[in-house]
């Protein structure tokens, strides 16, 4: 597997904290999945945070903090700059959202926040889509993973954009990818491996599953599938059926 | 003065972050802070006045996706 920034995913698979029905039911979630990265958020204290923050800590992953909720490239900055010192880590999820809506990045933000968050010495995971040219400003940025989306965050559409995902992926062939966003559906993150992603992001799909930690490990095996597969050369696809049994030899009936 | 901590209006003795947040009884809570937009870091809170009007962001730990 690619490293992200020097370090090595035990698995392909990274997991979201939200939505959970409980803490118990998240921690199972990330036992079953043997997941190897959390995202974790900043929101105001209410009292609530040490024990999460104690939480967080106790899974023994690696914590990837987020923008999540910051329409401009400022707001973004100065939230990475408080989850470097809170979190203890210079990796950061970086969103910086340009549609309320479909909560599509901004492109222009995010290439601005990632240009300063990089030159700052934060190690950037940008929340991007799949357009190559903003991919491309992340990477001179100083960008060394990507993260397209498959479709919009919490939708479980799955990979709404195929040839793009596989484009990005031969374009950057260097740059550790993971698919963040919109996946639904454990054949999801099949797909998403198969295509030559490095990992998958997700969260929703698993929280609000009626059974999270069952769903969980049912996303990282077919992840695994996935890599496998990748990894295993798959064939062509053809226009035409090619018999697989030999025609030669067939009896003359 | 009047400063504003996470959207509410507080009113508050203090004249540093330092001692803002001790007086609202987050001086030992781990949090992550903002005035006015800007992050300050812990060590550098009790160097940073307060003016009346500014803004305070004190952030913690939460769920996220």
């Amino acid at each position: 597997m690619r490293d992200f920034y020097g370090e090595t995913l035990k698995t392909p698979m990274m997991l979201g904290t939200a939505r959970f029905p409980s803490p118990s039911e998240m921690e199972a979630a990330f036992r079953e999945s043997g997941a190897s990265v959390a995202t974790v958020s900043l929101r105001r204290e209410r009292g609530a945070g040490q024990a999460f923050w104690n939480i967080v800590r106790s899974l023994g992953v690696h914590l990837l903090p987020n923008t999540a909720g910051c329409h401009s490239a400022r707001e973004a900055i100065t939230t990475a700059q408080m989850a470097r010192e809170y979190f203890q880590t210079d990796w950061i999820k970086l969103e910086v959202i340009g549609n309320a809506d479909t909560l599509q990045p901004d492109p222009f933000g995010l290439a601005e926040a990632a240009e300063v968050l990089c030159a700052d010495g934060f190690k950037v995971f940008p929340y991007t889509t799949e357009d190559q040219v903003l991919a491309a400003r992340l990477v001179d940025a100083g960008c060394r993973v990507l993260m397209p989306w498959g479709a919009p965050i919490g939708s479980g559409m799955g990979l709404n954009n195929i040839h793009g995902l596989r484009t990005l992926r031969a374009a950057f062939p260097d740059v550790a990818m993971v698919i963040d966003a919109g996946l639904g559906l454990p054949s999801h993150a099949a797909q998403a491996m198969e295509l030559g992603y490095d990992a998958i992001l997700l969260n929703t799909a698993v929280a609000e599953a009626d059974d999270p930690a069952a769903m969980a490990r049912a996303f990282a095996q077919a992840a695994q599938a996935g890599a496998l597969a990748a990894a295993s050369g798959p064939m062509g696809v053809r226009d035409m059926a090619v018999p697989s049994t030999p025609l030669i030899g067939k009896a003359w009936l | 003065m009047k400063i504003e901590v996470n959207g509410q209006q507080r009113d508050v003795a203090a004249t540093n972050m330092g001692e803002a947040l001790a007086e609202l009884g987050l001086g030992e809570a781990r949090v992550a802070t903002a005035l006015n937009g800007t992050f300050v870091s812990a060590a550098a809170r009790n160097d940073t006045a307060l003016s009346p009007g500014d803004r305070l962001e004190v952030l913690t730990a939460m769920q996220g996706g």
